[in-house]
């Protein structure tokens, strides 16, 4: 933990007063939630500067939540990618295996300053939701969970971790049951008691305030991720790498680097089945801009404006958004996007646990899969820093599955 | 002036409240919509909202989400929205459309306005579209003549009450709970809080929706507010045409006798 530079502190590459980022962002949500957003927006602008919340802040980051996280170096996974030099940040390695608890604990804070103690949240893979119940747990507040029927049976698990910290977790079963399901019965419960509830959003999506605070508050990962590559390798990469889903763990690695020209911002989509099998959730890749959940950006959407259901072997990419920070990115160029099938994670997925005895989950999978060809791309003088935004025992049983590891 | 301005005119000057009844198109099916539509206007609304059925339907309570479930998977387009709005427009009723953002947006906002107005519609409720982010809208809504309908909630300050106000013209939609749509023992006591907050900032019809389901209901509604507005009760009634026109008989009785709401304490 630095306290040299100051993540919350606001910047040029904050958006609007509004909440926009070019024309993407916003609020596109109820009149009814307008209040709460704004209400949100004031006590987030006036913690994000103020001295206490940020020292509380670190000192459960630090003595909580383990940070700062490690950043590795895989040689051996590194023989795979044409010998570029590959660095992991190890956002695994944090209480509760991911990194959304940077942004949990930022939030049940603010949850706190509001006054409010009833905190409600969505989640994919269950990491969200197990950071969330977790820092519920610690700051004794209620909590709902929100979960699409299908990822309670791929992610049993975390089912169980939640339930054993105190929350309640709904399973949601209207439309595709997953992730964007899990956020549409969110929205509708917060709608309902936004007087004394906290939506808690997991990714940096959704309406104004959430892509900027949810962004901030992971900014940490970007930041330690510089530092330690400047002193372990001497010098900053040629590309940094994390995986999209709604988005959070790229959008905080990649602004410790925005301002560093020299360095390429790649964001990783499921491809899932292939993009030509039209069963996959690149956003990015194949997607036009729309709204969902709160915010205009990128998304998968029919001619009529219908949301496209995404798929992705895994959970927590498996949606048809992302966060309007990321298209903002695209359309300027500063960061680029490329898709990922399940079969190539898959193989990240395995050969990081050969290579280097640390398995990762199987959204970060996604980013260690583009890491090897970029890698080849970059040739023995690359460098790389990946996020390794989660850890994988989350994901054995469908690894299991996957590769046969239960058969006789 | 709003194209509704003569609706809520005439109401008011019957001394009583309009009736605006939702069904979404394509519900049960596209001309089945069509048939129940007019067959509302028929029975007693003054005004219909049409709704697009909507992938993602956030302030839909589950008689709603489940209805456009069934249009969209009986395979309802955008294009079927237009053909149930001059359906209903030709029989004479007054229509309005009631959609979520993205569909408009994706079809193009000038272009939707100019396809609505020509199937005769007369303005457009958006519930997840706030005038701070309605630049296009309320640019097409001028250049084609229609009613742009936002929302009010509790929830609402003074200042989004003058700035939402402002920007609307036809009626001012008010959401008498904080909650998804769905049908109601009681509707919310905080609905005549916001419709007298509501009047201070504006001289606009003021129509009060979200869990009106019975003439008794109704008729206390009517007590308060310029309209009356029915969602999910005629979604539920919607499998037959008797059903969807003797609910608008009941809740037509209903807003003719105004329950004069008690003296606050």
């Amino acid at each position: 933990m630095t306290d040299k530079k100051d993540e919350h502190e606001p910047d040029r590459h904050d958006p609007d007063e509004r909440g926009h980022f070019g024309p993407y962002g916003g609020r596109f949500l109820p009149e009814a939630l307008i209040g709460a957003m704004d209400e949100l927006a004031t006590v987030y602008e006036k913690a994000r500067l103020d001295p206490d919340f940020v020292d509380e802040l670190n000192r459960l980051l630090r003595g909580y939540a383990g940070r700062p996280s490690l950043l590795t170096e895989a040689p051996r996974f590194a023989e795979h990618a044409g010998g570029a030099r590959i660095f992991l940040k190890r956002e695994d390695l944090n209480h509760t295996g991911s990194h959304k608890i940077n942004n949990v604990l930022g939030q049940a804070l603010l949850t706190k300053r509001m006054g409010k103690k009833r905190v409600i949240a969505e989640t994919g893979a269950g990491q969200h939701g197990v950071a969330t119940a977790t820092a519920c747990a610690l700051m004794g507040l209620e909590c709902v969970v929100y979960m699409g029927e299908v990822d309670t049976q791929r992610q049993a698990l975390n089912v169980a971790r939640m339930r054993l910290l105190g929350a309640e977790v709904i399973p949601v079963k209207t439309g595709s049951r997953t992730l964007k399901d899990a956020i549409n019965e969110a929205l509708r419960d917060w709608v309902t008691n936004v007087e004394d509830t906290h939506y808690l959003l997991g990714t940096a999506a959704g309406g104004h305030p959430f892509p900027m605070m949810v962004r901030n508050f992971h900014k940490v990962i970007g930041q330690e991720a510089r530092e330690q590559v400047l002193e372990q390798a001497g010098r900053l990469p040629d590309a940094v790498t994390a995986c999209v889903g709604g988005g959070s763990n790229a959008i905080g690695i990649f602004h410790g680097f925005i301002d560093d020209p020299s360095v390429r911002l790649v964001g990783l989509e499921p491809a899932g089945k292939g993009i030509e099998s039209g069963e996959h959730g690149a956003t990015l890749s194949e997607g036009s801009p729309g709204m969902l959940h709160g915010a205009r950006s990128y998304l998968l959407q029919d001619e009529d404006g219908q949301t496209i259901e995404a798929y992705s072997i895994s959970a927590g990419l498996d949606y048809p958004g992302v966060g309007p920070e990321h298209s903002w990115l695209k359309d300027t160029g500063r960061a680029e996007y490329r898709s990922v099938t399940d079969a190539e994670a898959m193989d990240a997925f395995q050969l990081l646990s050969r290579t280097e005895g640390i398995i990762p989950a199987i959204e970060s999978s996604h980013a260690l899969a583009g890491t090897l060809t970029l890698g080849r791309e970059l040739g023995p003088d690359g460098l790389i820093v990946v996020c390794l935004s989660g850890r994988g025992d989350k994901d054995m049983d469908t690894a299991a599955t996957y590769f046969g590891y239960t058969e006789g | 002036m709003g194209r509704l301005d003569p609706v809520f005119a005439r109401a008011r000057a019957e001394g009583r409240a309009a009736l605006v009844g939702y069904l979404p198109a394509g519900y049960p099916t596209v001309d089945g919509s069509a048939e129940r539509l007019a067959a509302m206007i028929d029975s007693g609304c003054d005004v219909v909202e049409i709704g697009v059925p909507y992938s993602d339907p956030v302030i839909d309570g589950p008689t709603i989400q489940a209805a456009a479930d069934v249009a969209l998977k009986g395979g309802f387009r955008l294009r079927d929205l237009f053909r149930v709005v001059e359906h209903v427009a030709s029989a004479g009723g007054h229509a309005v459309v009631m959609t979520y953002w993205n569909p408009v947006h994706r079809y193009g906002v000038d272009r939707f306005a100019r396809d609505l107005a020509a199937a005769g519609g007369l303005g457009m409720i958006t519930p997840d579209l706030i005038p701070d982010e309605a630049e296009d809208w309320l640019a097409a809504s001028a250049a084609h003549d229609l009613d742009r309908i936002f929302l009010v909630a509790p929830s609402s300050s003074a200042e989004r009450l003058t700035s939402t106000t402002a920007a609307t013209s036809g009626f001012l939609y008010a959401t008498a709970v904080m909650g998804v749509t769905g049908a109601r023992e009681r509707v919310g006591s905080a609905a005549a809080g916001l419709v007298a907050r509501a009047r201070e900032h504006t001289d606009l019809p003021i129509a009060v929706g979200l869990g009106v389901r019975s003439g008794d209901q109704a008729a206390e509604v009517a007590g308060f507010a310029d309209g009356v507005v029915v969602g999910s009760a005629f979604v539920s009634k919607a499998d037959e045409v008797a059903g969807v026109r003797e609910l608008a008989e009941e809740l037509a009785d209903g807003v003719r006798r105004p329950v004069v709401p008690a003296a606050q304490t």
